[in-house]
């Protein structure tokens, strides 16, 4: 359910240099609780670097950035404890079990023992995983193992969760699935601000954003986007938008 | 025939990767394999590349057993694996040098078949590969697994966390390397990469479910599928048409869903449905499956949907959500 009135992320003037490179010029942008932001851009347009910003794990240069409340400058150990993160590669420990992953990254959050047990409990019937909750991550399937690592990165009930390029290399209808639970957490309230190289999955996102070299090309939903570029589908607007540098 | 793979297998422990595998490669086509991960499109081409030898069954390269001649197939071959087997701390520079000596020729010989790709990183060159970024060192891992001229190019999802820019200019290299006369083989999860070849074989838990043309892939005696489109928020209207009697299955599908009935018959109940809904935004058409359509409806009829290798039991409670009976 998309709150519009209510922010939890608000970006202004986002600037952020190495060197005399440019990685985020000037974004500005805010996502609204409960949507689902696509963040759409080319390999080395800057992606990585407002994401890690807005996750606390590295200064802006320069602008006005909030995250679930709290400012990027001085609050960052706040917004750790509100947000989520998931990538494709360093999500889960493969060398311990289902189960103690799940309990590692709940007792990382702080939550209770015994809330921990109930939920795991809960998680794995959900996920289906009760028969193997005792084997060691690196022995599950890849599709799998993203839809633990997605449970697992919105156990704490955060208030944003960011998804760094989570689909990748599964087979189609995984990758359906993985996007159904997307929608279902955001019915909780919870705000998802994801990243993807599949633009099938650009279409499922509230609005989408596309950066080109370190700057934010478009914001609209997708249906906007096809319309004001005249394009079929996402793939079509973001060739268009991404070449043209 | 310039590759032939005749019942192959292939276990590591009790895990089979590849179950009976069988594929002919034309000379000079452009031959794709998709499957999710863990379908055993690796340890294939690792088979076909000479560094695994086959359980059973009969693999060879231009007529080369890859067991028995594996000199001469590493000769014809360039293999680039998914994790790029460059040198980290040499240049670009020096790594194409180190790639074209090992194989006793020079770039220079070969700069033409090269050309093409190495000209987008050769400003370049006196680089460290660790600095490159990475739709870079996907071209000097090209450039690398092409000057020795092989005859036969075997690519192991190039184009993994690629963007679709770069995917499509990567794609257009391997159609002018094709003009050269040279067998490509390819794997690649992005089914719309798929539509790019010559012919295409769909794998799924080291079984290959069909080959053919990528236009005709898995039509077999596939049911009637469908385009549903509303206004309306589109979780809940997914939902709504899985709950549906007569419905198979429902899933996303860019900005509509896709669905198919469990037999024709159900159609007009499903209509009449449907209608009743008063929802004027919804749209619902019959159309032509896409290529990743036809591979769902594969996984579905396989009932092997979603999970990928086999340390799973293949009646796992995941899989009962794939038909919605």
């Amino acid at each position: 359910m998309i709150d519009s009135d209510t922010d939890v992320i608000r970006v202004r003037e986002l600037v952020k240099k190495f060197g005399s490179f440019v990685a985020n010029d000037r974004l500005s942008f805010r996502v609204h609780k409960g949507e689902i932001f696509g963040f759409l851009g080319a390999n080395g347009a800057g992606k990585t670097t407002t994401i890690r910003i807005l996750c606390g794990l590295s200064y802006p240069t320069s602008g006005e950035i909030e995250v679930a409340g709290h400012d990027v400058y001085t609050q960052r150990e706040r917004i750790k404890r509100k947000i989520g993160y998931m990538s494709q590669k360093f999500s889960l420990y493969e060398d311990l079990t289902v189960s103690e992953n799940i309990r590692l990254y709940a007792g990382i959050y702080g939550l209770d023992r015994r809330y921990i047990l109930q939920r795991e409990k809960q998680l794995l019937q959900q996920l289906g995983l009760q028969d193997i909750q005792n084997q060691f991550i690196r022995k599950i399937p890849l599709g799998w193992k993203q839809k633990l690592a997605f449970s697992v990165a919105v156990f704490h009930k955060p208030a944003i969760v960011f998804l760094d390029e989570p689909t990748g290399g599964v087979d189609p209808i995984t990758r359906r699935q993985f996007w159904e639970m997307i929608h279902e957490v955001t019915r909780e309230g919870i705000t998802v601000f994801v990243t993807t190289h599949y633009m099938d999955e650009a279409e499922y996102c509230d609005r989408v954003s596309i950066m080109v070299d370190g700057r934010i090309e478009a914001l609209e939903p997708p249906a906007v986007l096809k319309e004001r570029y005249n394009c079929g589908d996402m793939n079509e607007v973001f060739i268009k938008l991404a070449r043209k540098q | 025939m310039s590759v032939v793979i005749h019942r192959v297998d292939k276990s590591f422990k009790e895990f089979r990767a590849l179950k009976q595998v069988d594929l002919r490669l034309d000379s000079g086509e452009l031959f794709g394999v998709i499957g999710p991960d863990g379908a055993g499109k690796s340890t294939l081409f690792r088979i076909i590349a000479s560094l695994l030898a086959p359980d059973s069954g009969r693999c060879e390269v231009n007529g080369f057993n890859v067991v028995r001649d594996y000199r001469e197939v590493r000769r014809l071959i360039g293999y680039m694996p998914g994790r790029f087997s460059l040198y980290m701390d040499l240049s670009v520079e020096e790594n194409l040098n180190f790639y074209a000596r090992v194989f006793g020729t020079s770039v220079r010989a070969n700069y033409e078949l090269i050309r093409e790709v190495y000209r987008h990183i050769e400003p370049f060159k006196k680089r460290l590969a660790k600095r490159l970024s990475g739709g870079m060192k996907q071209k000097l891992a090209l450039s690398c697994a092409l000057i020795h001229r092989p005859q036969v190019l075997v690519l192991d999802e190039p184009t993994t966390g690629v963007d679709a820019v770069s995917r499509g200019e990567f794609w257009e290299l391997l159609e002018s390397i094709r003009q050269e006369g040279i067998t490509i083989l390819v794997s690649t999860p992005y089914m719309d990469e798929a539509e790019r070849c010559d012919r295409v074989a769909l794998m799924q838990k080291g079984r290959v479910l069909d080959v053919a043309d990528p236009s005709e892939i898995g039509k077999g005696d596939m049911l009637p599928i469908y385009a549903l489109r509303s206004n309306r928020e589109v979780y809940p209207f997914l939902k709504r048409i899985r709950k549906l009697e007569g419905c198979r299955s429902a899933w996303l599908f860019g900005d509509e869903l896709h669905v198919t009935l469990k037999a024709p018959q159900h159609a007009s109940a499903f209509r009449k449905e449907i209608a009743g809904w008063e929802d004027d935004s919804l749209k619902w058409v019959p159309i032509s499956p896409s290529i990743e359509d036809r591979f769902m409806w594969l996984m579905t009829e396989a009932g092997e949907a979603g999970t990928a290798p086999g340390s799973m039991n293949e009646n796992n409670s995941l899989s009962e959500d794939y038909k919605y009976t």
